[in-house]
């Protein structure tokens, strides 16, 4: 038995970058580098870690990195081949602009449908949107379990079993394969591309897809189809600058002087 | 006035507090109806009432406690097509997103998550959303179906106002994918003692600066002199000195108190679009070029280990 892994990664921009708006109050992309969302590096390592657990027991295991995005969205699939994911498919269309999470779940459906799956494995959320609700959309959709927001994760005789850490309970969770799965950052820090894997990612198979290779409708998804639409946005006013004090023995007698002032003792 | 659908997180029939908010909130769009699911549900009603509820309705069955989030899905389509309401509001729990989000899809409606603040607009509820680590606010509204919106605890001052609600049965059968995922264990967490970390007035958190594990009482007992939560950077997280549970920022939880405490943090993006929010911000750090200096109202550039105690007994003092 082959165990078939689609990881689904999205291309962002760099949170370290200056983000905003464009006109149309979509994202800007043009001034800010984009990345492979580091969120979904913790997806791509538990793919390979499942895969190569899987191998170990002499069966196969292939793994499909997915992202939908732009055309420069292909640097996040290359970082992911190079991290030693098999194939990649890229979903890119003009008319996907400005798709929000619903119209990009029915895109992901499709296309993990499509490439063949046991296992979806997504990162917890994203880092430019952090809904961190398309894997349990993502699953409604297919119609298999999600086994969401996981610390821990193994797959064994076609069950995926996992560890949860919710606000007030730790729970153990499993599921039958075919499955929908998303990675915490704590499920274990992301490897590093090998110079070789760099290289052999140049060779590996990315496949494009468009809207109607998924026989998706232009008005199904884009700006103005989206399910929700923003009006406005504003700039987050600038913190006033504060008072600073340089500690010489009395840096603790002062904060207490300026948090009575402010009446929080 | 148009029925507003609620769902209530509770433990055990005790109402969480961002539900009380979300039942505050709710009351700007419409007639709030609870929705509560689970051992303890009718449990709840009292309270929901006395923040506004007109109905409470609840459910229980093992399926609840026994499977991942799909019987709370079915059991709020089920309310949904019970109520036929304006909007349906959840708690921004990880739980409260992916009902919510499942729902949204069923019912053919658009979703907006960690909304910040609601109100009434002209087309329909207008949600204020905090994005890219908190730089800008947003405006948004859904356009396709019933609005479905999570909204992030401390977005409100929960406010009384007592109605009619009394616990009414809410019938619900399980679709085919209820039972997909099987909770085999859940393990309760420890209660700390302190408050909890998203509802606290005040928060003090530690970061690398803190050193290790064993110097985190240095920040506990800020905190409680202060009745404060504790939080941790991520760096002090993924040193093991404090647990995940207790991390701010984007993938820890997120904090907007009255009053913040910082010590030996440098502010990075990720950390800041947690608690950025934060009405005072205070910050211990002996790097005087720390990004963090600047969210700050009061800093303090000096070593953690000779500040914080010494702000520690001056708080004892001056609270006598
Ligand atoms: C996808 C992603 C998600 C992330 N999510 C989060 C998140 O949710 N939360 C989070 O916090 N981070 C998050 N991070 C990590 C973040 O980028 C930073 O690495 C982290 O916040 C650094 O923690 P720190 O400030 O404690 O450590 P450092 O950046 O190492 O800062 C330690 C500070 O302590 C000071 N210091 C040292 N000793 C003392 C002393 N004795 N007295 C006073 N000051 C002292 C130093 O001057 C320094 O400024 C995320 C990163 C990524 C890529
Ligand atoms: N455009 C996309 N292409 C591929 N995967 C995506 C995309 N958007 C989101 N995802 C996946 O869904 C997860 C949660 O995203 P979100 O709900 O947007 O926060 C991410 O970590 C990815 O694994």
């Amino acid at each position: 038995m082959s165990l078939r892994i689609v990881v689904c990664v999205k291309y962002v921009p760099d949170a370290t970058g200056d983000r905003h708006f464009a006109e149309d109050l979509t994202l800007d992309r043009d001034d800010v580098d984009g990345l492979l969302s580091e969120l979904d590096e913790y997806a791509v390592e538990q793919a390979l870690q499942i895969a190569e657990e899987c191998r170990r027991g002499d069966d196969e295991a292939e793994i499909t990195v997915l992202t939908v995005g732009p055309e420069d969205a292909k640097d996040a699939l290359r970082k992911a081949l190079s991290m030693g994911a098999d194939k990649a498919v890229h979903v890119e269309d003009d008319d996907l602009h400005g798709t929000d999470a619903l119209g990009t779940s029915l895109v992901l459906a499709r296309a993990v449908e499509k490439t063949g799956y046991d296992l979806v494995i997504c990162g917890m959320a994203s880092t430019d949107g952090t809904m961190g609700v398309l894997p349990a959309i993502l699953a409604e959709r297919l119609g298999v379990p999600q086994v969401t927001l996981l610390s821990e994760v193994s797959v064994e005789d076609g069950t995926v079993k996992g560890r949860r850490d919710g606000d007030t309970a730790t729970e153990h969770l499993e599921a039958a394969l075919p499955a929908v799965v998303s990675v915490t950052d704590q499920s274990g820090e992301a490897r590093y591309p090998s110079f070789k894997g760099i290289m052999a990612a140049k060779k590996k198979p990315v496949t494009s897809w468009d809207l109607s290779d998924l026989d998706i409708e232009a008005e199904e998804v884009g700006l103005e189809s989206a399910w929700t639409k923003v009006d406005g946005a504003e700039e987050r006013p600038a913190r006033t600058a504060g008072t600073i004090v340089k500690d010489e023995g009395e840096g603790g007698k002062q904060l207490a002087a300026f948090l009575a002032g402010q009446k929080f003792i | 006035m148009a029925e507003v659908l609620v769902y209530v997180d509770h433990v055990d029939g005790a109402v969480r507090k961002p539900t009380l908010e979300l039942l505050t909130l709710a009351r700007r769009i419409g007639e709030p109806v609870a929705v509560a699911l689970g051992a303890g549900a009718a449990d709840t009603a009292a309270t929901a009432a006395e923040y506004g509820a007109v109905r409470v309705l609840t459910a229980d069955a093992p399926e609840f406690a026994d499977y991942l989030v799909v019987p709370k899905v079915d059991a709020l389509q089920a309310a949904y097509q019970a109520v036929n309401p304006a909007a349906v509001l959840f708690p921004s729990s990880a739980e409260g997103k992916e009902i919510a989000a499942r729902l949204a899809v069923r019912i053919g409606s658009g979703i907006i998550t960690d909304a910040v603040d609601l109100e009434q607009g002209a087309e329909g509820p207008v949600a204020t959303q905090s994005v890219f680590a908190a730089a800008y606010t947003t405006k948004s509204r859904i356009t396709k179906g019933t609005p479905v919106i999570t909204v992030k605890p401390n977005s409100a001052a929960p406010e009384a106002a007592p109605a009619a609600g009394a616990a009414e049965a809410l019938e619900v059968s399980f679709s085919e994918q209820a039972t997909g995922t099987k909770v085999v264990s859940r393990a309760a967490r420890e209660s700390t003692g302190r408050p909890d970390l998203t509802e606290a007035a005040i928060v003090v958190s530690g970061g690398r600066g803190v050193g290790g594990a064993e110097n985190f009482p240095v920040v506990e007992a800020l905190a409680d002199s202060l009745g404060a939560a504790v939080g941790a950077s991520r760096a002090a997280v993924d040193a093991g000195w404090y647990p995940h549970t207790n991390q701010v920022g984007q993938t820890g939880k997120t904090v907007s108190p009255q009053l913040y405490i910082a010590a030996g943090i440098s502010g990075a993006i990720q950390h800041r679009a947690g608690m950025q929010t934060s009405k005072t911000i205070v910050a211990v750090n002996k790097d005087a070029e720390a990004p963090i200096f600047d969210l700050v109202d009061y800093g303090v550039v000096g070593d953690l280990f000779e500040v914080v105690p010494q702000l520690t007994e001056e708080v004892k003092t001056r609270k006598g």
